[in-house]
């Protein structure tokens, strides 16, 4: 049952995206869009209430043996990050899309005319994009995981040169080719992975259940080597430090509906290839050694995106830095185990829906202001009310103030250092959090106050609802999150919690 | 044995070869050499009675195809649109690329020395040669993609890369899924599609496809 609907979820964005490429119309392709993407939400809702029927009957949910392709707790709070992201995407899309359609392109930067992407490949590129994503989450088995991951990297880099600009081909250059060699790497992490279940049953091997229940059979050493390259293969992709170098350059070329779903949805389909290494790991008793690299690359990159946001001049720059603190936030909380990786999962969830507000209002800045300079963008909450707010709400959850649920998830996460003696580790976490709070206020605050100056104020070029509702939704929802945690997700996240070596 | 050797031994030229040309055109030739090569490997490496025919003959058919003519093929026609004929003055000269090439084989060899593999007793002996060999290609299609300058030189590297993984894999983790060797063929198949699109536009958008012109952003 539950494999069935993870096939579908699969099934179909990838016929959707197909039929894209080949669809003349604009306008129904657009409706296309809009209506996989609710498809694919209403599919999610339905393994939620599949999940939540067996909770309450207090049946766990098993994962038929040698299944491929299978729902379980991880996979399934991970997907519903990329599909509820995605929905929001879509309705933003669908203005963007009839918006670009209307004007001329001029860069804002050069003053150099520029063509878009046409519509067709954008649309299918980004259905097939959730497609890969969806492959990603709900596969139970290594080679199926890395053929899923790499695919997420070539549906999106056509989405990520839509401005046909050179500064966005720089950017896609640097994305294909560094995620790439990243992702070849984790290859070899799958074969040695295999090498080390030399003695497992072969037709079942690289399952993740089957090796979990074999755990014991497995050769250490290999093992720990095989972590050592999933952790810097899907590292790189997860924008984890020094590895990091291509994501700043993806996340502020490409349009900004683009940046909402790399960052928000793509860095944690990536941090699940890691994951599923790590409870291979944790049931062989290697969780030691996972944690500990979890730990130097967790908190090595919030120093690195520390040093990137102080002073930053880009808006959306200093965006993509914090998507690199907030996956060290990530890869420190499972590394710290405990209750940090329960707060590991909720900061996943939270992290998500506040990023993906974040770029989607930066979006709207950058039509109305055409810059993305820090220092040209003033009186926001005069010139664009709810996206003011909306900047200055995104940035109080995104630097984990009360109540949003991010404020939750970093003090657990914080609590999980503490009780485990890691002093130096807080310590260091508190600073860095402290530091990065310092600099994005220094960035974002004078971008909403003021008065609007220059030529900026257009006329006609009030807010549309498209370019609203998606981050008010988003906002609301990690709002919601912060106030109320429902038990069904609660108990969610403590299974997720148990699989990765934490309670 | 011997023949899984010599293999591996034609492999490793190719990569010297690789290492010291500046020709574009002759860059690919030894590429698609390499390719070939690695389609006889799941051929000379069956073995016992769990020796599937259809699926090792499908799988080296596959690579011939892909590795041999379909990858060679779609770097030359991006070759010609291009309208390059050799690699700019890499970062380190070719005849310190060679001798770098040289030093990464005997580190592989030293590294190999020192590691023992898990066994099954029912399998046959896996041939000395195979780790230190794709240990080095892999090293190597890293030293192409980092010290090389045109695009397309760096793709030839991934190519590289992907190859010394792929031994690697077929000698030491035999008995993949048909269907995963699959995944990842249609997929490194596509990465060579998508990268050949990117170049394309370069070469039209900078009129070069030097990477290290690539400058305009950073922090």
């Amino acid at each position: 049952m539950i494999g069935s609907i993870g096939s579908a979820l699969i099934l179909v964005p990838l016929v959707a995206g197909l039929a894209a490429f080949w669809w003349r119309d604009d306008r129904s392709r657009r409706v296309l869009l809009l209506l996989t993407a609710t498809a694919h939400l209403g599919l999610t809702a339905a393994a939620w209430v599949r999940w939540h029927e067996n909770f309450i009957s207090d049946t766990p949910l098993p994962i038929p043996a040698g299944a491929w392709v299978a729902l379980d707790a991880t996979g399934l709070l991970f997907l519903t990050t990329v599909s509820v992201l995605f929905f929001a995407c879509s309705i933003y899309s669908v203005g963007y899309l009839a918006r670009e359609k209307e004007h001329t392109h001029i860069d804002y930067e050069e003053q150099l005319f520029f063509n878009n992407e046409p519509e067709a490949v954008f649309t299918g590129c980004l259905l097939l994009f959730l497609a890969s994503m969806t492959l990603v989450c709900s596969s139970q088995h290594f080679g199926l995981l890395w053929v899923g991951v790499e695919a997420t990297t070539l549906a999106s880099a056509p989405l990520i040169y839509f401005h046909r600009q050179h500064r966005s081909l720089e950017a896609t250059w640097k994305y294909l080719l560094i995620c790439s060699v990243g992702i070849a790497l984790a290859l070899l992490g799958n074969f040695l992975l295999a090498v080390a279940a030399i003695d497992n049953n072969s037709s079942t091997a690289l399952l993740v259940t089957d090796l979990i229940a074999n755990a014991s059979k497995l050769h250490t050493p290999w093992l720990k080597v095989s972590f050592l390259f999933f952790l810097v293969g899907y590292g790189t992709k997860m924008g984890l430090a020094p590895m990091h170098t291509w994501l700043p350059d993806a996340h502020s070329e490409s349009p900004s509906v683009v940046s909402a779903l790399l960052s928000g949805a793509l860095l944690n389909c990536a941090f699940l290839g890691i994951l599923r290494a790590h409870q291979v790991c944790v049931a062989a008793d290697s969780g030691e050694f996972s944690q500990q690299l979890l730990r130097v690359f967790g908190l090595f990159s919030m120093t690195i995106a520390a040093v990137f946001i102080l002073g930053q001049v880009d808006f959306k720059r200093m965006l993509a830095y914090s998507s690199v603190e907030h996956m060290g936030i990530l890869a420190l909380g499972v590394g710290l185990g405990g209750a940090g990786a329960f707060g590991a999962g909720l900061h996943a969830i939270n992290h998500s829906l506040t990023k993906a507000c974040l770029f989607l209002v930066a979006g709207n800045i950058l039509a109305a202001y055409e810059t993305k300079a820090v220092k040209d963008v003033s009186g926001l909450r005069r010139l664009l009310p709810l996206s003011g707010v909306l900047w200055l709400g995104g940035f109080l959850s995104i630097t984990g103030s009360p109540p949003f649920g991010t404020f939750l998830s970093e003090f657990t996460i914080l609590k999980a250092a503490l009780d485990a003696d890691h002093t130096i580790v807080a310590v260091l976490y508190l600073a860095l959090l402290a530091l990065i709070f310092i600099g994005m206020a220094n960035i974002v605050l004078p971008m909403a106050q003021g008065r609007p100056r220059g030529a900026v104020i257009k006329s006609g070029s009030g807010e549309a609802l498209w370019a609203t509702l998606p981050p008010a939704m988003l906002g609301l929802l990690v709002l919601g999150v912060g106030l109320y945690l429902p038990p069904t997700m609660s108990a969610m996240l403590h299974e997720v919690a148990t699989a990765l070596g934490g309670k | 044995m011997q023949l899984v050797n010599t293999t591996l031994v034609l492999v490793m030229l190719a990569n010297l070869a690789l290492l010291s040309s500046s020709r574009l055109a002759s860059c690919i030739q030894f590429v698609a050499a390499q390719g070939i090569l690695l389609s006889l490997l799941p051929l000379e490496m069956a073995h016992g009675e769990s020796f599937e025919y259809g699926r090792v003959l499908t799988l080296a058919a596959i690579i011939l195809v892909l590795k041999g003519w379909v990858f060679p093929m779609l770097l030359s026609r991006t070759l010609r649109t291009a309208q390059v004929r050799h690699e700019v003055i890499p970062m380190v000269g070719y005849v310190a690329s060679l001798v770098a090439g040289v030093m990464v084989l005997s580190l592989s060899f030293w590294i190999s020395s020192r590691l023992t593999f898990p066994h099954r007793p029912d399998s046959p002996a896996i041939s000395t040669l195979v780790l230190p060999f794709a240990l080095s290609t892999i090293l190597i299609g890293l030293f192409l993609i980092v010290t090389r300058k045109t695009a397309l030189m760096q793709v030839i590297g991934y190519l590289v890369l992907e190859n010394g993984i792929y031994i690697f894999g077929m000698a030491l983790a035999q008995e993949q899924q048909f269907l995963v060797e699959m995944g990842i063929l249609l997929d490194v198949f596509v990465a060579v599609f998508v990268m050949g699109i990117a170049i394309f536009h370069i070469n039209r958008e900078f009129d070069h496809i030097d990477v290290h012109q690539l400058t305009s952003l950073k922090d």
